[in-house]
């Protein structure tokens, strides 16, 4: 029998607005995913650091303060470097429409931004993940 | 030939989680405790008002949250919103500044200005505040984690500006206890973090009386989850916490219990927020008068800014907001507010431009102005469903409050992660029975329309701005007395370490120009770094 599919929820960034990265990891946990998350304040490294240490399958970014794609970009080589690039990688929060494009380029496979639904974040791990 | 019986109606509870019947009556009134428990405005128990007349002697205070970029930039916006008429200045730091670091600081870049304004030193604050007068208009400072040195840096920046300190108004969020709950701009551990408030509050009794050093935020652990009854309960055993570590030191309760003051959230449903607000009012009292032996009526007073409510916003058809915005306001105007402000209708996407800041500061007024709320006081006064729930609802918060007690009280719950952690259990069920209907929201579960992804004005992150307030910083710096912060960052240092006030030293330190990152480095040598409970 296959494991549950791992998931870290991290808080990238000096934003502390949780509120939303707590009702996913709750949502995630709830739909059998075995969740690690991380806390506030998480630098690129920590994450990256994080998502070696707990054999995440799928690593998830809350950001609610704007500074997503700045975070993701300096993300991205961390996570090369812990060989973690082929990971499922989604980001959700307050993420305006016209950082979508950029986050795909920078290899954000999933954007959840408000109004997405839990089940949709459910299901597009469920299909993605490994 | 039989009559049919009506049908009898759903039950319905308010989000407190009380039963609203269909119709009230005097006796319901009666049977909730009776009139002679409401009282007058400006009389104990001030279930209808802190002051005899409110506001047809004073119109609240209009106070939109605002500030971003330079302090150039923030004190342009300050500009703008005076001339349009508001009253009060409510200033948003970015996140850098609120947790203690310097724009300079590796962590803070692509942070700089981001959510508010920058500042590394008074030289900022004094930018910030060029032109304004401090005493024509109040400030509060959104500040949380670093507000010891935020609060020494305004009391400075007046002070150096020639007002007399003793009588200047204004206030300090300065509640690191509801941080640790939401919000989250913690830097030290709980501990010393509310020695760090009884510190101000003890300092500014002394130095600065007029000034409120701490606004106590129900509003934040209501966007956490809380429901309303818990957000006036705990906000109040967080106030008590602050209180008995001031009280701790000596001071009697009536020499700052007058300056302690609130900050509440507006969403949901009115008559529920309205009673929260008459049922609140009428326990501070009761607490302050029955466990604190206060007698002055001012350490009694629930004086709050109500406002809100970002978690009452939708995404999804956004000029709804405008709307809900202006119930909030109505909210506010029936509840006795003293100070209102209101979440701009693009604030679920991004800063609110001075567009969408000046329809919430009109929704106000339009309030004052054309709708009669000023005319008389607690006008829902009398109501039998008005004073049924009012009463109803301050004994739910006393079972609420005596529940914490039982279980160690909320320092222990909120070190433990436990509030936390209960709260967010609150909002992951409130999100899953928006997404299945069972709680409606416009827009969102029902009245939906096809929506193109809005495109909205964002407010522009500038690298360059953020390049420039660092190199601002340098050249204060470098014309600074290096000796004199030195001496005063060790003064710093030793008032941490021992067991007398930090805010002298803060003072002499801010005053000398040092910067915020400097004074949260010496205190966190002493008192450490919070390590957040994870808790599910």
């Amino acid at each position: 029998m296959r494991s549950a599919i791992r998931v870290l929820i991290a808080k990238p960034g000096l934003d502390g607005h949780d509120q939303g990265a707590k009702i996913v990891v709750r949502a995630l946990m709830d739909a059998g995913f075995d969740v690690t998350y991380s806390g506030l304040r998480q630098t690129p490294q920590q994450v990256a650091q994080l998502a070696h240490e707990t054999g995440a399958d799928v690593i998830g970014l809350s950001s609610m303060a704007g500074s997503h794609l700045s975070f993701c970009r300096k993300l991205k080589p961390i996570l090369a470097e812990y060989g973690l690039q082929e990971k499922l990688w989604i980001v959700g929060g307050s993420i305006p429409a016209q950082d979508h494009t950029p986050l795909k380029e920078t290899g954000v496979d999933g954007i959840f931004p408000a109004g997405t639904t839990l089940q949709e974040i459910v299901t597009f791990i469920k299909e993605r993940a490994r | 030939m039989s009559r049919e019986k009506p049908p009898v109606p759903k039950p319905v509870f308010n989000e407190s989680g009380l039963e609203i019947k269909p119709l009230y009556t005097p006796a319901d009134v009666e049977a909730s405790g009776g009139n002679d428990k409401i009282g007058l405005p400006g009389q104990y128990p001030f279930t209808r008002g802190i002051h005899p007349l409110m506001y047809r002697q004073r119109p609240w205070t209009m106070r939109q949250y605002a500030g971003f970029g330079s302090p150039h930039e923030t004190n342009k916006r300050f500009k703008y919103l005076i001339a349009n008429g508001q009253t009060g200045l409510n200033v948003a730091f970015d996140l850098p500044t609120q947790i203690g670091l310097d724009s300079s600081d590796p962590v803070a870049a692509g942070e700089v200005g981001r959510v508010g304004m920058a500042v590394d030193t008074l030289r900022d604050l004094e930018i910030a505040f060029e032109g304004i007068d401090l005493e024509q208009v109040t400030v509060s400072l959104t500040v949380n984690g670093s507000a010891a040195t935020l609060i020494a840096m305004y009391l400075e920046l007046a002070r150096k500006r020639g007002y007399d300190i003793r009588s200047l108004r204004g206030t300090a969020q300065n509640d690191i206890l509801k941080e640790f709950i939401g919000r989250g701009t913690w830097v030290y551990p709980v501990q010393p973090s509310i020695r760090l408030v009884a510190d101000t509050i003890e300092f500014c009794a002394h130095e600065a009386p007029k000034y409120s050093p701490v606004s106590v935020c129900g509003y934040h652990i209501r966007e956490s989850g809380a429901d309303p009854v818990q957000e006036m309960a705990y906000a109040f055993c967080i106030a008590k916490v602050y209180a008995d570590e001031v009280i701790a030191r000596g001071l009697s309760v009536d020499e700052f219990a007058g300056r302690l003051s609130y900050n509440f959230n507006i969403f949901g449903n009115i008559f529920e927020q309205v009673c929260k607000f008459r049922a609140g009012r009428s326990l501070w009292a009761k607490i302050m008068r029955e466990q604190y032996d206060a007698q002055k009526s001012t350490s009694m007073w629930l004086r709050m800014i109500a406002g809100g409510g970002g978690s009452g916003l939708t995404k999804e058809q956004p000029e709804l907001n405008i709307v809900r915005g202006a119930y909030y306001a109505l909210i506010g105007a029936l509840s006795g507010a003293q100070t209102m402000a209101l979440c701009s209708y693009d604030e679920a996407y991004t800063i609110p431009t001075e567009y969408s800041a000046r329809i919430s500061l009109r929704t106000m007024q339009l309030l004052t102005a054309e709708m009669g709320l000023c005319d008389t006081v607690d006008p829902l006064a009398g109501s039998y469903y008005v004073e049924t729930l009012t009463s109803q609802m301050r004994e739910q918060m006393e079972k609420v409050m005596r529940e914490i007690d039982a279980q160690g009280g909320i320092v222990k719950l909120i070190s433990e992660g436990i509030i936390q952690s209960q709260l967010s259990a609150q909002a992951y069920e409130r999100r899953r029975q928006i997404e299945s209907g069972e709680f409606a929201k416009v827009g969102t579960n029902c009245f939906q329309i096809d929506e193109e992804e809005q495109e909205v004005a964002l407010h522009p992150y500038s690298d360059e701005d953020a390049l420039a307030q660092i190199a601002a910083t340098v050249q204060v710096c470098a014309e600074r007395d290096n000796k004199q912060v030195a001496a005063a960052l060790a003064e710093v240092s030793a008032a941490a370490a021992g067991d007398i006030n930090v805010m002298p030293a803060i003072s002499k330190a801010v005053s000398s120009y040092a910067t915020v990152g400097e004074i949260t480095a010496k205190l966190s040598d002493v008192f450490g770094c919070y390590q957040e409970p994870i808790r599910f």
